[in-house]
């Protein structure tokens, strides 16, 4: 907003005028405003690891314990790691431009980009391997279970829009709790297969919760990149500059947020076996 | 850009997102479509908080027209026993639509969004909020929602039967496991109030930093008018639990969508974990639907009484404490559900703490009208008329935390009663209040006493007969969300009819000699009412574009009346 304020009525005193700029360049509030924001984004997560901690300590826990050892540990721990890099080389971006140097900024702003995508991309591989593993949440299972894996991707669209598979009929493939299924609704056969994703329940609720959790993560984790891919635009404009850095240290503030929630996923999940 | 600073700010003029508008009203000179361009430019995308509260104004109002019409449907079906106009489907939809329009649309956002945008900067002698552009986004998040709540409507379908425009259903609660099982249009729906509550987060969070950051720097904390104070503790409120029912929304549509199994019993989960869920949101909501209006009744009795605030600092502790307690009683709405005896027990304990602060609030007005001097315009008739439902609405609510009386009239008419009495009899008629408390300084123009008494007088009448019978006939036994009922209800339930008839007829009344005053009204002065808030002392009527020529002086409290210590 331009911030020339014009009075066309002379009795008004210029310098007495209420700035329009005013509340633009107030650092304090911006942040202020940031720290409230990621408070949200705690308790957004805050419901899940609730949901999570109900299940995972209560008549589940065993099963939370088996369903955690089908993780890998390995990849798991790569990536708290890559994340733990960003956050540091964020730290390293936003002193970079405060103590003047545009160069090292933009530099440690891009390598966080490349690690935030590393991240991405073994999430990539940690998912897939699960898919082939047939571990799936409960409804998408179900359907594997009838169509088979080769035409999960169709039966999952055509379940929507055109087969009589509806929720309804869904809910008459429902695991007891011994992990067999429940027979009403389906097909003897049908019913045999689905028995041969094995979960109980706790297992169910074990992958439901991992896939949400992660994938929302995840989801958090490519708007971090969208704000970093903007935030390099800015340095390289100018717009973000060593007196006016306010913006690249909200973004900062919210990639560490990025990086503690997984800090606490990465033992909630993969480390309770 | 320049702009002209004493014009009122609905007149030609916007701080606006982009400098296009004047290129647009340059155009406008001698182009009528362009004129039109910059006109709308001036309104879709300003960043002026008055400008944001009358867009949420038009908005909640036509929601809250709509609601009223679905309420007046379920009256019409429930007029006779039977099926008579509505089939027991589309009821079941009617219901859930009634209640999602009017708490997430119209009571839930009501005052913060109009009342909030629109003089939370005046109040405290600040230029805007502290992110407007910020606000702006908001709006169109609410906008969003609503969008898609409407869309809901029509495009479902049941894939299982085959039928078109299935509506969402199961009450505006979404309870599991109906919503995680049923094949009306449950995701859409609640995916509308997902971006709603986000809606309502933005604001809240744009209200906390604007009263810390952007006071006048004379008005400390304990300076500040009680409708900010009102403001602060909602505002609070839905920072911190509004995420919660969007995880927990989030959670149903991921439930409906791959079966996660958290929700649904069958898979493994507990549906009475939604419902902790949900309530560990709606019931502080409940908090956010009132705790503003008590804010707005606490000016209107000190200006009409022309009396200071009896109580401030027990006003503003009780805000608060109400705020804070409304944390901790949600499973209040779960007696029946199926929880141990102990929570059961615990929960109807702490619930009765909330009577204490709002009794509190209720003696501090009733002590601030003692010895002034009353006048009974109708912004005073609408807040004392608060004070009356609201308390009914209290008194019955004690009844319904009690255990032992709760097991008898759970999931009764006597509970729609009673949350009506509340939610409407408070949150609703305190945004009346204050539409007519501040319709002089929004529009620069007085509205017609006479059809404003008439119009309240016909709701007031019309809303005891409505919510009355329903307490009535819940207590004799009626369940609520049935479209149909014993032939013996239906004396009372014809009475409650009768009563929405009225009540409608009186509401009727009010908004159209509202709105045809803002044409035929007489000029309102800068302060009509002697008000000492520094919206009426220091801020031209209709407001300027910046909201004051210069800096506001601020060299009295919000309620130092004459006649009082000053």
């Amino acid at each position: 907003m331009s911030a020339t304020v014009e009075a066309q009525d002379t009795q008004v005193n210029q310098e007495e005028l209420f700035h329009f700029d005013h509340h633009h360049t107030d650092y304090e509030g911006g942040k202020f405003g940031m720290w409230l924001f990621l408070f949200t984004e705690l308790v957004l997560f805050g419901g899940m690891f609730l949901a999570l901690f109900v299940y995972g300590t209560g008549e589940y826990a065993a099963d939370f314990h088996a369903a955690g050892k089908s993780l890998n540990l390995f990849k798991g721990a790569g990536n708290t790691l890559v994340l733990l890099t960003s956050s540091l080389t964020m730290v390293y971006a936003i002193t970079a431009l405060q103590k003047g140097s545009k160069f090292w900024a933009l530099t440690h702003i891009a390598i966080t980009v490349l690690l935030a995508l590393t991240f991405m991309v073994v999430k990539y591989f940690e998912w897939t391997a699960k898919f082939e593993h047939h571990l799936f949440p409960a409804k998408i299972a179900a359907l594997e279970s009838i169509y088979g894996p080769s035409d999960l991707k169709k039966a999952y669209t055509t379940e929507y829009k055109e087969s009589g598979l509806s929720i309804a009929a869904f809910n008459a493939i429902k695991v007891d709790s011994n992990g067999n299924p429940a027979p009403a609704g389906i097909s003897a056969e049908e019913a045999k297969e689905y028995t041969h994703t094995r979960y109980t329940r706790g297992q169910v609720i074990f992958y439901g919760m991992y896939f949400t959790m992660t994938g929302l993560h995840g989801f958090h984790v490519l708007i971090g990149v969208v704000l970093l891919l903007w935030m390099f635009w800015c340095v390289l404009k100018n717009t973000v500059t060593a007196e006016n850095f306010g913006w690249l240290e909200n973004v900062g503030l919210y990639w560490h947020l990025v990086d503690l929630i997984w800090i606490y996923l990465f033992p909630l999940f993969y480390l309770v076996a | 850009m320049s702009y002209a600073v004493n014009k009122p700010y609905y007149e030609d003029q916007a701080v606006v997102l982009a400098d296009l508008y004047a290129t647009m009203a340059e155009m406008g000179k001698t182009n009528p479509f362009f004129k039109f361009l910059a006109w709308l430019h001036s309104w879709v995308l300003s960043t002026d908080h008055k400008r944001i509260g009358i867009l949420y104004l038009i908005a909640m109002f036509s929601f809250f027209a709509i609601g009223v019409s679905l309420g007046l449907t379920i009256r019409l079906e429930l007029f006779w026993p039977g099926q008579d106009f509505i089939s027991a489907t589309t009821y079941n939809s009617v219901f859930t639509l009634h209640g999602v329009i009017m708490i997430f649309l119209f009571v839930i956002p009501g005052i913060p969004a109009i009342f909030g945008n629109f003089f939370l900067p005046i109040h405290i002698g600040a230029a805007d909020v502290q992110f407007p552009r910020l606000n702006l986004l908001s709006w169109y998040m609410f906008m969003g929602g609503a969008l898609i709540a409407a869309l809901s409507l029509f495009v479902g379908y049941d894939a299982s039967s085959g039928v078109h425009w299935v509506a969402p259903d199961g009450g505006w609660t979404f309870y599991a496991p109906y919503s995680t099982t049923a094949n009306s249009n449950v995701s859409l729906a609640v995916f509308a109030a997902f971006i709603l509550g986000f809606s309502s987060i933005f604001t809240g969070l744009n209200f906390v930093s604007t009263i810390h950051r952007m006071r006048h720097p004379k008005q400390k904390w304990m300076d500040m008018p009680l409708f900010v104070w009102g403001l602060y503790g909602t505002a609070w409120i839905q920072v911190l639990a509004t995420p919660v029912i969007g995880i927990t929304l989030a959670l149903l549509i991921m439930e409906r969508a791959f079966g996660i199994g958290i929700f649904d019993a069958a898979l493994g989960g507990d549906p009475v974990l939604y419902q902790h869920m949900f309530w560990i949101y709606s019931h502080p909501a409940v908090y956010v639907m009132v705790i503003p209006g008590m804010g707005v009744v606490s000016e209107i009795i000190a200006t009409f009484s022309q009396r200071t605030i009896f109580g401030y600092t027990s006003m503003v502790l009780s805000m608060i404490g109400i705020a804070f307690v409304g944390y901790f009683v949600w499973a209040h709405h779960m007696f029946t559900s199926g929880m141990s005896e102990a929570s059961v027990a615990i929960f109807s304990f702490i619930t009765f703490f909330v009577a204490v602060p709002t009794a509190v609030k209720v003696f501090n007005w009733l002590a601030t009208l003692y010895k002034g001097s009353i006048q009974l315009d109708p912004p005073m008739i609408w807040g004392l008329s608060f004070v009356f439902l609201f308390s009914i609405g209290g008194f019955t609510g004690l009844a319904l935390g009690m255990v032992s009386t709760d097991l008898h009239v759970h999931d009764t008419y006597y509970v729609v009663g009673h949350f009506h009495y509340t939610m409407f009899g408070g949150g609703g008629v305190a945004v009346f209040a204050a539409l007519h408390y501040w319709y002089p300084k929004m529009f620069g123009k007085m509205y017609n006493f006479t059809a404003a008494y008439i119009g309240w007088a016909l709701f007031f009448v019309g809303f005891n007969v409505l919510y009355g019978s329903m307490l009535v006939v819940g207590l004799q036994g009626m369940p609520r969300r049935y479209h149909d009922y014993l032939p013996e209800f239906q004396g009372l339930h014809q009475v409650g009819s009768y009563g929405s008839f009225i009540m409608i007829t009186g509401l009727l009344i009010v908004f159209g000699n509202l709105f045809i005053s803002l044409f035929t009204g007489k000029k309102a002065p800068q302060n009509p009412w002697g008000g000492k808030t520094l919206e009426w002392t220091e801020c031209p009527t209709p407001p300027v574009l910046i909201n004051f020529y210069k800096k506001p002086k601020l060299d009295h409290g919000p309620y130092d009346y004459p006649g009082e210590w000053v």
